[in-house]
Protein backbone atom coordinates (compact mmCIF):
# COMPACT_ATOMS: atom_id res chain seq x y z
CA UNK A 1 0.00 0.00 0.00
CA UNK A 2 1.18 3.51 -0.86
CA UNK A 3 1.84 5.56 2.28
CA UNK A 4 2.01 9.33 2.70
CA UNK A 5 2.67 11.25 5.91
CA UNK A 6 1.56 14.83 6.52
CA UNK A 7 0.54 17.27 9.25
CA UNK A 8 -2.87 18.33 7.96
CA UNK A 9 -4.89 16.34 5.40
CA UNK A 10 -7.79 18.12 3.73
CA UNK A 11 -10.58 16.12 2.14
CA UNK A 12 -11.90 18.12 -0.82
CA UNK A 13 -10.37 20.81 -3.06
CA UNK A 14 -13.35 23.12 -3.44
CA UNK A 15 -13.56 26.59 -1.88
CA UNK A 16 -13.70 25.19 1.67
CA UNK A 17 -10.69 22.91 1.23
CA UNK A 18 -8.67 25.61 -0.52
CA UNK A 19 -9.26 28.22 2.21
CA UNK A 20 -8.56 25.67 4.95
CA UNK A 21 -5.32 24.60 3.24
CA UNK A 22 -4.08 28.18 2.89
CA UNK A 23 -4.85 28.94 6.54
CA UNK A 24 -3.22 25.71 7.78
CA UNK A 25 -0.06 26.48 5.88
CA UNK A 26 0.00 30.10 7.13
CA UNK A 27 -0.22 28.79 10.69
CA UNK A 28 3.24 27.33 10.11
CA UNK A 29 2.60 23.64 9.54
CA UNK A 30 5.16 21.75 7.51
CA UNK A 31 3.08 19.57 5.21
CA UNK A 32 -0.50 20.27 4.18
CA UNK A 33 -2.10 18.09 1.56
CA UNK A 34 -5.42 18.48 -0.30
CA UNK A 35 -7.05 15.21 -1.41
CA UNK A 36 -9.42 15.78 -4.34
CA UNK A 37 -11.42 13.29 -6.40
CA UNK A 38 -11.62 15.51 -9.50
CA UNK A 39 -8.66 16.21 -11.79
CA UNK A 40 -8.76 19.94 -11.10
CA UNK A 41 -9.13 22.10 -7.97
CA UNK A 42 -12.03 24.50 -7.43
CA UNK A 43 -14.93 22.14 -6.78
CA UNK A 44 -18.37 23.28 -7.81
CA UNK A 45 -17.14 26.86 -8.44
CA UNK A 46 -15.68 25.57 -11.70
CA UNK A 47 -19.17 25.44 -13.16
CA UNK A 48 -20.42 28.61 -11.41
CA UNK A 49 -19.38 30.96 -14.20
CA UNK A 50 -21.82 33.66 -13.01
CA UNK A 51 -20.83 36.72 -10.97
CA UNK A 52 -21.74 37.50 -7.36
CA UNK A 53 -18.85 35.89 -5.50
CA UNK A 54 -16.37 37.71 -3.30
CA UNK A 55 -18.43 40.83 -2.50
CA UNK A 56 -17.74 40.38 1.22
CA UNK A 57 -14.21 39.02 1.13
CA UNK A 58 -12.64 40.91 -1.76
CA UNK A 59 -15.13 43.82 -2.02
CA UNK A 60 -15.52 43.14 -5.73
CA UNK A 61 -17.87 41.04 -7.80
CA UNK A 62 -16.07 37.96 -9.07
CA UNK A 63 -17.23 34.92 -11.02
CA UNK A 64 -16.79 31.41 -9.59
CA UNK A 65 -13.65 30.63 -11.62
CA UNK A 66 -12.07 33.98 -10.67
CA UNK A 67 -12.86 33.39 -7.00
CA UNK A 68 -11.36 29.91 -6.74
CA UNK A 69 -8.54 30.94 -9.08
CA UNK A 70 -7.30 33.39 -6.43
CA UNK A 71 -7.29 30.65 -3.81
CA UNK A 72 -5.56 28.15 -6.11
CA UNK A 73 -2.83 30.75 -6.73
CA UNK A 74 -2.51 31.25 -2.99
CA UNK A 75 -2.23 27.56 -2.03
CA UNK A 76 0.32 26.97 -4.78
CA UNK A 77 2.36 29.95 -3.61
CA UNK A 78 2.24 28.69 -0.02
CA UNK A 79 3.42 25.23 -1.04
CA UNK A 80 0.31 23.20 -0.26
CA UNK A 81 0.55 19.74 -1.82
CA UNK A 82 -2.27 18.03 -3.71
CA UNK A 83 -3.31 14.46 -4.29
CA UNK A 84 -5.63 14.65 -7.29
CA UNK A 85 -7.89 11.97 -8.82
CA UNK A 86 -8.20 10.49 -5.35
CA UNK A 87 -11.49 9.32 -3.92
CA UNK A 88 -11.46 9.17 -0.13
CA UNK A 89 -12.96 5.90 1.08
CA UNK A 90 -12.58 6.15 4.82
CA UNK A 91 -11.25 8.37 7.56
CA UNK A 92 -10.05 7.50 11.02
CA UNK A 93 -8.55 9.61 13.79
CA UNK A 94 -5.17 9.94 12.08
CA UNK A 95 -5.61 8.28 8.72
CA UNK A 96 -7.30 9.08 5.43
CA UNK A 97 -7.66 6.09 3.11
CA UNK A 98 -8.17 6.97 -0.53
CA UNK A 99 -8.13 5.41 -3.96
CA UNK A 100 -5.63 7.19 -6.19
CA UNK A 101 -5.61 6.77 -9.94
CA UNK A 102 -1.84 6.25 -10.02
CA UNK A 103 -0.94 4.60 -6.69
CA UNK A 104 -4.10 2.62 -5.99
CA UNK A 105 -5.16 2.41 -2.35
CA UNK A 106 -3.29 5.15 -0.53
CA UNK A 107 -2.92 5.66 3.20
CA UNK A 108 -2.45 9.26 4.28
CA UNK A 109 -1.12 9.35 7.85
CA UNK A 110 -1.81 12.72 9.38
CA UNK A 111 -1.90 14.61 12.66
CA UNK A 112 -5.21 16.27 11.85
CA UNK A 113 -7.92 16.12 9.18
CA UNK A 114 -10.19 18.79 7.69
CA UNK A 115 -13.43 17.57 6.11
CA UNK A 116 -14.40 19.82 3.18
CA UNK A 117 -16.52 17.56 0.98
CA UNK A 118 -19.26 20.10 0.31
CA UNK A 119 -22.81 19.08 -0.43
CA UNK A 120 -24.98 17.29 -2.93
CA UNK A 121 -28.26 18.21 -4.59
CA UNK A 122 -31.59 16.77 -3.58
CA UNK A 123 -33.15 14.84 -6.45
CA UNK A 124 -36.60 13.92 -7.71
CA UNK A 125 -36.46 10.82 -5.50
CA UNK A 126 -35.90 12.97 -2.41
CA UNK A 127 -39.07 14.97 -3.02
CA UNK A 128 -41.11 12.15 -4.58
CA UNK A 129 -42.74 13.81 -7.62
CA UNK A 130 -45.22 11.37 -9.16
CA UNK A 131 -45.38 10.63 -12.88
CA UNK A 132 -43.44 8.82 -15.57
CA UNK A 133 -39.66 8.58 -15.74
CA UNK A 134 -38.68 10.19 -19.05
CA UNK A 135 -35.33 11.75 -19.99
CA UNK A 136 -35.05 15.50 -19.41
CA UNK A 137 -35.19 15.71 -15.62
CA UNK A 138 -32.03 17.19 -14.15
CA UNK A 139 -30.92 18.69 -10.89
CA UNK A 140 -30.05 22.34 -11.59
CA UNK A 141 -26.40 21.75 -10.69
CA UNK A 142 -25.92 18.81 -13.02
CA UNK A 143 -27.53 20.81 -15.84
CA UNK A 144 -25.12 23.62 -14.95
CA UNK A 145 -22.13 21.30 -15.20
CA UNK A 146 -23.34 19.90 -18.54
CA UNK A 147 -23.84 23.37 -20.00
CA UNK A 148 -20.89 25.26 -18.56
CA UNK A 149 -18.18 22.61 -18.62
CA UNK A 150 -19.28 19.95 -21.07
CA UNK A 151 -20.97 22.12 -23.72
CA UNK A 152 -24.23 20.13 -23.66
CA UNK A 153 -27.48 22.08 -23.97
CA UNK A 154 -29.93 20.20 -21.74
CA UNK A 155 -33.22 21.38 -23.25
CA UNK A 156 -35.21 24.00 -25.13
CA UNK A 157 -38.35 24.59 -23.07
CA UNK A 158 -37.79 24.43 -19.37
CA UNK A 159 -39.72 24.44 -16.11
CA UNK A 160 -37.73 24.90 -12.92
CA UNK A 161 -38.94 23.57 -9.58
CA UNK A 162 -37.56 25.45 -6.59
CA UNK A 163 -36.52 29.08 -6.30
CA UNK A 164 -33.08 28.34 -4.87
CA UNK A 165 -30.15 30.34 -6.21
CA UNK A 166 -28.88 27.62 -8.54
CA UNK A 167 -32.35 27.25 -10.07
CA UNK A 168 -32.68 30.98 -10.73
CA UNK A 169 -29.13 31.23 -12.09
CA UNK A 170 -29.86 28.33 -14.45
CA UNK A 171 -33.06 30.10 -15.57
CA UNK A 172 -30.91 33.01 -16.76
CA UNK A 173 -28.18 30.80 -18.17
CA UNK A 174 -30.64 28.75 -20.23
CA UNK A 175 -32.39 31.90 -21.47
CA UNK A 176 -29.06 33.40 -22.57
CA UNK A 177 -28.28 30.19 -24.45
CA UNK A 178 -31.58 30.40 -26.32
CA UNK A 179 -33.94 28.21 -24.29
CA UNK A 180 -37.38 29.31 -23.12
CA UNK A 181 -37.93 29.15 -19.37
CA UNK A 182 -41.67 28.72 -18.88
CA UNK A 183 -41.76 29.27 -15.12
CA UNK A 184 -40.00 28.88 -11.81
CA UNK A 185 -42.28 27.04 -9.39
CA UNK A 186 -41.82 27.41 -5.60
CA UNK A 187 -43.67 25.45 -2.91
CA UNK A 188 -43.23 28.10 -0.21
CA UNK A 189 -44.91 31.48 -0.25
CA UNK A 190 -41.47 33.13 -0.20
CA UNK A 191 -38.35 33.05 -2.37
CA UNK A 192 -35.77 30.40 -1.40
CA UNK A 193 -32.76 32.21 -2.85
CA UNK A 194 -31.37 35.75 -2.78
CA UNK A 195 -33.52 38.70 -3.92
CA UNK A 196 -30.64 39.84 -6.13
CA UNK A 197 -30.99 36.64 -8.14
CA UNK A 198 -34.74 37.08 -8.58
CA UNK A 199 -34.17 40.57 -10.00
CA UNK A 200 -31.24 39.70 -12.27
CA UNK A 201 -32.17 36.17 -13.32
CA UNK A 202 -35.98 36.13 -13.47
CA UNK A 203 -37.34 39.71 -13.65
CA UNK A 204 -34.74 40.78 -16.26
CA UNK A 205 -36.06 38.14 -18.67
CA UNK A 206 -39.71 38.25 -17.68
CA UNK A 207 -39.63 34.70 -16.26
CA UNK A 208 -42.69 34.12 -14.05
CA UNK A 209 -42.19 32.99 -10.44
CA UNK A 210 -45.11 30.97 -9.08
CA UNK A 211 -45.04 31.01 -5.29
CA UNK A 212 -47.15 28.47 -3.32
CA UNK A 213 -47.18 26.11 -6.30
CA UNK A 214 -45.63 22.71 -6.87
CA UNK A 215 -45.31 20.04 -9.54
CA UNK A 216 -47.76 17.19 -9.04
CA UNK A 217 -47.10 15.13 -12.13
CA UNK A 218 -44.49 14.63 -14.85
CA UNK A 219 -45.74 13.54 -18.29
CA UNK A 220 -43.88 11.99 -21.20
CA UNK A 221 -42.48 8.62 -22.20
CA UNK A 222 -39.07 8.94 -23.85
CA UNK A 223 -38.66 12.63 -23.10
CA UNK A 224 -40.46 15.04 -20.75
CA UNK A 225 -43.55 16.39 -22.54
CA UNK A 226 -44.84 18.57 -19.76
CA UNK A 227 -45.54 18.94 -16.06
CA UNK A 228 -48.68 19.46 -14.03
CA UNK A 229 -48.40 22.46 -11.72
CA UNK A 230 -50.81 22.81 -8.79
CA UNK A 231 -51.46 25.47 -6.19
CA UNK A 232 -50.75 24.60 -2.56
CA UNK A 233 -52.34 25.94 0.60
CA UNK A 234 -49.97 28.57 2.06
CA UNK A 235 -50.22 27.25 5.59
CA UNK A 236 -50.51 23.49 5.22
CA UNK A 237 -48.58 23.14 1.91
CA UNK A 238 -51.28 20.69 0.81
CA UNK A 239 -52.18 20.60 -2.89
CA UNK A 240 -55.45 22.40 -3.67
CA UNK A 241 -57.67 20.08 -5.71
CA UNK A 242 -58.83 21.49 -9.03
CA UNK A 243 -55.96 24.01 -9.32
CA UNK A 244 -53.94 21.90 -11.80
CA UNK A 245 -52.43 23.54 -14.88
CA UNK A 246 -50.47 21.74 -17.61
CA UNK A 247 -47.17 23.33 -18.66
CA UNK A 248 -45.68 21.99 -21.86
CA UNK A 249 -41.89 21.60 -21.62
CA UNK A 250 -39.10 19.20 -22.61
CA UNK A 251 -36.96 19.71 -19.53
CA UNK A 252 -37.49 19.93 -15.79
CA UNK A 253 -34.75 21.34 -13.57
CA UNK A 254 -34.86 20.71 -9.84
CA UNK A 255 -33.44 23.26 -7.45
CA UNK A 256 -34.89 21.80 -4.30
CA UNK A 257 -32.15 22.01 -1.75
CA UNK A 258 -28.76 20.66 -0.87
CA UNK A 259 -27.64 17.99 1.55
CA UNK A 260 -24.17 18.03 3.14
CA UNK A 261 -22.18 15.06 1.86
CA UNK A 262 -21.33 13.21 5.06
CA UNK A 263 -20.93 9.52 4.22
CA UNK A 264 -17.31 9.63 5.43
CA UNK A 265 -18.27 11.55 8.56
CA UNK A 266 -21.01 9.06 9.46
CA UNK A 267 -18.75 6.08 8.81
CA UNK A 268 -16.21 7.58 11.22
CA UNK A 269 -19.03 7.86 13.81
CA UNK A 270 -18.63 11.61 14.15
CA UNK A 271 -21.63 13.28 15.80
CA UNK A 272 -24.02 14.66 13.18
CA UNK A 273 -26.69 17.35 13.73
CA UNK A 274 -30.12 16.16 12.64
CA UNK A 275 -31.01 19.70 11.54
CA UNK A 276 -28.01 20.68 9.42
CA UNK A 277 -27.17 17.06 8.43
CA UNK A 278 -23.56 18.04 9.02
CA UNK A 279 -21.12 17.35 11.84
CA UNK A 280 -21.62 19.17 15.14
CA UNK A 281 -18.68 21.55 15.57
CA UNK A 282 -17.28 24.01 18.12
CA UNK A 283 -15.87 27.48 17.41
CA UNK A 284 -12.66 25.89 16.07
CA UNK A 285 -14.77 23.88 13.60
CA UNK A 286 -13.64 20.81 15.56
CA UNK A 287 -15.91 17.75 15.39
CA UNK A 288 -16.58 15.13 18.08
CA UNK A 289 -13.27 13.47 17.11
CA UNK A 290 -10.72 16.06 18.30
CA UNK A 291 -8.27 15.54 15.42
CA UNK A 292 -11.03 15.96 12.81
CA UNK A 293 -12.23 19.41 11.73
CA UNK A 294 -14.93 20.31 9.21
CA UNK A 295 -15.87 23.38 7.19
CA UNK A 296 -18.02 24.75 4.42
CA UNK A 297 -21.14 23.13 3.05
CA UNK A 298 -20.31 19.77 4.62
CA UNK A 299 -21.13 21.41 7.98
CA UNK A 300 -24.15 23.48 6.96
CA UNK A 301 -25.31 24.72 3.58
CA UNK A 302 -24.14 28.30 3.16
CA UNK A 303 -25.55 30.85 0.76
CA UNK A 304 -22.34 32.81 0.18
CA UNK A 305 -18.97 31.29 -0.62
CA UNK A 306 -17.38 34.22 1.22
CA UNK A 307 -18.77 32.77 4.47
CA UNK A 308 -17.45 29.35 3.51
CA UNK A 309 -13.96 30.78 3.04
CA UNK A 310 -14.04 32.63 6.37
CA UNK A 311 -15.26 29.58 8.28
CA UNK A 312 -12.82 27.28 6.49
CA UNK A 313 -9.87 29.49 7.38
CA UNK A 314 -10.80 28.93 11.04
CA UNK A 315 -10.96 25.16 10.46
CA UNK A 316 -7.61 25.12 8.66
CA UNK A 317 -5.81 27.25 11.26
CA UNK A 318 -7.30 25.20 14.12
CA UNK A 319 -6.33 21.89 12.46
CA UNK A 320 -2.78 23.24 12.11
CA UNK A 321 -2.68 24.28 15.78
CA UNK A 322 -3.98 20.84 16.75
CA UNK A 323 -1.27 19.18 14.66
CA UNK A 324 1.33 21.23 16.59
CA UNK A 325 -0.35 20.39 19.92
CA UNK A 326 -1.28 24.02 20.49
CA UNK A 327 -5.08 23.93 20.30
CA UNK A 328 -6.58 24.62 23.69
CA UNK A 329 -9.60 22.91 25.14
CA UNK A 330 -11.85 23.70 28.05
CA UNK A 331 -15.30 23.25 29.42
CA UNK A 332 -17.94 22.82 26.75
CA UNK A 333 -20.99 25.08 26.48
CA UNK A 334 -23.78 24.10 24.13
CA UNK A 335 -25.46 26.75 22.01
CA UNK A 336 -29.24 26.58 21.93
CA UNK A 337 -31.77 27.82 19.41
CA UNK A 338 -34.40 30.28 20.68
CA UNK A 339 -37.42 31.86 19.03
CA UNK A 340 -37.55 31.61 15.21
CA UNK A 341 -34.05 30.10 14.93
CA UNK A 342 -33.71 26.81 13.07
CA UNK A 343 -30.05 26.13 13.71
CA UNK A 344 -26.87 27.79 14.93
CA UNK A 345 -23.33 26.99 13.82
CA UNK A 346 -21.08 26.34 15.74
CA UNK A 347 -23.38 24.25 17.90
CA UNK A 348 -21.06 24.32 20.89
CA UNK A 349 -18.17 26.32 22.23
CA UNK A 350 -15.29 25.46 24.49
CA UNK A 351 -14.74 27.78 27.40
CA UNK A 352 -12.36 30.64 27.97
CA UNK A 353 -12.83 34.12 26.60
CA UNK A 354 -12.69 35.41 23.07
CA UNK A 355 -15.20 36.48 20.49
CA UNK A 356 -17.04 33.93 18.39
CA UNK A 357 -19.12 34.51 15.26
CA UNK A 358 -22.30 32.45 15.26
CA UNK A 359 -24.06 31.85 11.96
CA UNK A 360 -27.72 30.91 11.97
CA UNK A 361 -30.85 30.58 9.89
CA UNK A 362 -34.31 31.66 10.93
CA UNK A 363 -37.31 29.37 10.71
CA UNK A 364 -39.78 31.74 8.99
CA UNK A 365 -39.48 35.09 7.20
CA UNK A 366 -40.36 38.01 9.51
CA UNK A 367 -40.26 41.80 9.32
CA UNK A 368 -38.28 44.05 11.68
CA UNK A 369 -36.66 41.76 14.21
CA UNK A 370 -34.24 41.88 17.10
CA UNK A 371 -31.52 39.26 16.91
CA UNK A 372 -30.05 38.46 20.31
CA UNK A 373 -27.71 36.10 22.15
CA UNK A 374 -28.75 35.49 25.75
CA UNK A 375 -27.31 33.80 28.81
CA UNK A 376 -30.43 33.09 30.85
CA UNK A 377 -32.17 36.48 31.18
CA UNK A 378 -29.00 38.40 30.44
CA UNK A 379 -28.69 39.77 26.90
CA UNK A 380 -25.08 39.21 25.79
CA UNK A 381 -25.54 41.21 22.62
CA UNK A 382 -28.32 42.15 20.24
CA UNK A 383 -28.96 44.02 17.05
CA UNK A 384 -31.92 45.16 15.00
CA UNK A 385 -32.55 44.04 11.48
CA UNK A 386 -35.05 45.26 8.88
CA UNK A 387 -36.16 41.73 8.03
CA UNK A 388 -35.12 38.11 8.41
CA UNK A 389 -35.43 35.40 5.76
CA UNK A 390 -34.62 31.67 5.97
CA UNK A 391 -32.76 32.02 2.66
CA UNK A 392 -30.19 34.37 4.16
CA UNK A 393 -27.77 33.36 6.88
CA UNK A 394 -27.56 35.78 9.83
CA UNK A 395 -24.52 36.38 11.99
CA UNK A 396 -24.08 37.45 15.59
CA UNK A 397 -20.78 37.91 17.41
CA UNK A 398 -20.65 36.94 21.08
CA UNK A 399 -17.92 37.58 23.65
CA UNK A 400 -17.58 34.30 25.55
CA UNK A 401 -16.08 35.81 28.72
CA UNK A 402 -17.94 34.35 31.73
CA UNK A 403 -20.80 32.95 29.68
CA UNK A 404 -22.53 29.80 31.01
CA UNK A 405 -25.18 29.24 28.37
CA UNK A 406 -25.93 30.73 24.96
CA UNK A 407 -29.39 30.96 23.42
CA UNK A 408 -29.76 32.70 20.06
CA UNK A 409 -33.12 34.10 19.05
CA UNK A 410 -34.75 36.33 16.45
CA UNK A 411 -37.81 38.07 17.85
CA UNK A 412 -40.13 40.14 15.69
CA UNK A 413 -40.13 43.76 16.87
CA UNK B 1 -42.39 56.79 -16.91
CA UNK B 2 -42.75 55.01 -13.57
CA UNK B 3 -40.81 51.99 -12.32
CA UNK B 4 -40.75 49.73 -9.28
CA UNK B 5 -37.12 48.86 -8.61
CA UNK B 6 -36.02 46.24 -6.10
CA UNK B 7 -32.65 47.22 -4.71
CA UNK B 8 -29.93 44.56 -4.98
CA UNK B 9 -27.15 46.45 -3.18
CA UNK B 10 -27.68 44.44 0.02
CA UNK B 11 -29.99 41.59 1.07
CA UNK B 12 -32.60 43.98 2.50
CA UNK B 13 -34.17 44.39 -0.95
CA UNK B 14 -35.88 47.77 -0.54
CA UNK B 15 -38.59 48.44 -3.10
CA UNK B 16 -38.14 51.85 -4.72
CA UNK B 17 -40.66 53.78 -6.72
CA UNK B 18 -39.06 55.95 -9.37
CA UNK B 19 -40.77 58.51 -11.62
CA UNK B 20 -39.02 60.32 -14.48
CA UNK B 21 -38.18 60.44 -18.16
CA UNK B 22 -35.46 58.65 -20.10
CA UNK B 23 -32.87 61.16 -19.04
CA UNK B 24 -34.24 62.70 -15.84
CA UNK B 25 -35.43 61.48 -12.47
CA UNK B 26 -38.37 63.44 -11.09
CA UNK B 27 -38.81 61.51 -7.87
CA UNK B 28 -37.38 58.48 -6.11
CA UNK B 29 -38.89 56.96 -2.98
CA UNK B 30 -38.47 53.84 -0.86
CA UNK B 31 -34.67 53.67 -0.53
CA UNK B 32 -33.15 53.43 2.92
CA UNK B 33 -29.50 54.25 2.26
CA UNK B 34 -27.46 56.45 -0.11
CA UNK B 35 -26.03 53.45 -1.98
CA UNK B 36 -29.56 52.24 -2.61
CA UNK B 37 -30.61 55.64 -3.93
CA UNK B 38 -27.69 55.65 -6.34
CA UNK B 39 -28.52 52.11 -7.48
CA UNK B 40 -32.15 53.10 -8.04
CA UNK B 41 -31.14 56.10 -10.14
CA UNK B 42 -28.74 54.08 -12.32
CA UNK B 43 -31.21 51.21 -12.64
CA UNK B 44 -33.87 53.67 -13.82
CA UNK B 45 -31.78 55.68 -16.28
CA UNK B 46 -29.21 53.21 -17.58
CA UNK B 47 -29.44 49.69 -16.16
CA UNK B 48 -26.28 47.61 -16.51
CA UNK B 49 -25.43 43.93 -15.96
CA UNK B 50 -22.28 41.85 -15.82
CA UNK B 51 -22.52 39.28 -18.61
CA UNK B 52 -20.95 35.87 -18.04
CA UNK B 53 -20.84 32.99 -20.46
CA UNK B 54 -18.47 30.47 -22.01
CA UNK B 55 -16.63 30.38 -25.32
CA UNK B 56 -15.30 27.43 -27.26
CA UNK B 57 -11.56 26.78 -27.38
CA UNK B 58 -9.53 25.18 -30.16
CA UNK B 59 -9.16 22.11 -27.93
CA UNK B 60 -12.91 21.77 -27.51
CA UNK B 61 -12.85 22.66 -23.80
CA UNK B 62 -15.09 25.56 -22.76
CA UNK B 63 -13.47 28.69 -21.35
CA UNK B 64 -15.58 30.75 -18.93
CA UNK B 65 -15.66 34.48 -19.63
CA UNK B 66 -17.24 37.74 -18.41
CA UNK B 67 -17.66 41.33 -19.37
CA UNK B 68 -14.90 43.08 -17.46
CA UNK B 69 -17.36 45.75 -16.36
CA UNK B 70 -21.15 45.83 -16.46
CA UNK B 71 -22.72 46.21 -19.92
CA UNK B 72 -25.89 48.12 -20.84
CA UNK B 73 -28.68 45.68 -20.00
CA UNK B 74 -30.25 46.05 -23.45
CA UNK B 75 -27.07 44.80 -25.16
CA UNK B 76 -26.75 41.55 -23.21
CA UNK B 77 -28.52 39.28 -25.72
CA UNK B 78 -26.67 40.84 -28.68
CA UNK B 79 -23.35 40.25 -26.93
CA UNK B 80 -24.32 36.59 -26.41
CA UNK B 81 -24.80 36.36 -30.17
CA UNK B 82 -21.23 37.64 -30.70
CA UNK B 83 -19.80 35.17 -28.15
CA UNK B 84 -21.50 32.23 -29.85
CA UNK B 85 -19.24 32.76 -32.85
CA UNK B 86 -15.97 33.03 -30.89
CA UNK B 87 -13.31 30.31 -30.62
CA UNK B 88 -10.24 31.05 -28.49
CA UNK B 89 -6.82 29.51 -28.94
CA UNK B 90 -5.27 27.94 -25.86
CA UNK B 91 -3.37 28.55 -23.68
CA UNK B 92 -5.34 31.35 -22.14
CA UNK B 93 -4.94 33.03 -18.74
CA UNK B 94 -7.45 34.52 -16.33
CA UNK B 95 -7.98 38.14 -17.40
CA UNK B 96 -6.91 37.70 -21.05
CA UNK B 97 -9.09 39.70 -23.45
CA UNK B 98 -11.31 37.47 -25.63
CA UNK B 99 -13.33 40.20 -27.39
CA UNK B 100 -12.13 43.78 -27.11
CA UNK B 101 -14.72 46.57 -26.99
CA UNK B 102 -17.70 44.28 -27.63
CA UNK B 103 -20.30 45.90 -29.91
CA UNK B 104 -18.69 49.30 -29.40
CA UNK B 105 -19.63 49.41 -25.73
CA UNK B 106 -16.04 50.11 -24.72
CA UNK B 107 -16.13 46.98 -22.56
CA UNK B 108 -13.91 43.93 -23.02
CA UNK B 109 -14.92 40.31 -22.67
CA UNK B 110 -12.18 38.60 -20.65
CA UNK B 111 -11.42 34.99 -19.69
CA UNK B 112 -12.24 34.07 -16.09
CA UNK B 113 -10.63 30.63 -16.16
CA UNK B 114 -7.66 28.95 -17.77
Amino acid sequence: MYEITCDVAIVGGGPAGLAAAAAAKKEGTEKVIIIERDETLGGILQQCIHPGFGLKLFKEELTGPEYYGRFVDKVKELGVETLMNSMVLEIEKNTVVCMNKEHGITNVNTKSIVLAMGCRERTRANIMIPGTRPAGIYTAGSAQRLMNRQNEMVGKKVVILGSGDIGMIMARRMTLEGAEVVAVVELNNFLAGLTRNKVQCLDDFGIPLLLSHTITNIKGNDRVEGVVVSKVDEATKKVIAGSEQFFECDTLLLSVGLIPENELTRKAEIEISSITNGPVVNQYMQTSIPSVFACGNVVHVNDLVDNVSTESAIAGASAAKFAKGELGGGEEISVKTGENVRYVCPQRVVGGGGKVDFYFRVMAPKGQSVIAAKDGDKVLCSRKTIKVNPGEIEKITVDLGGVREIVIESREA
Amino acid sequence: MEKEIICTVCPTGCVMHVVGTETLIESIEGYTCPRGKKYGEYEFLAPVRILTSTVKSNEGRLIPCRSKNPLPKGKVLDCMEVLRGVTVTLPIKRGDVIVADILGTGIDIVATGE
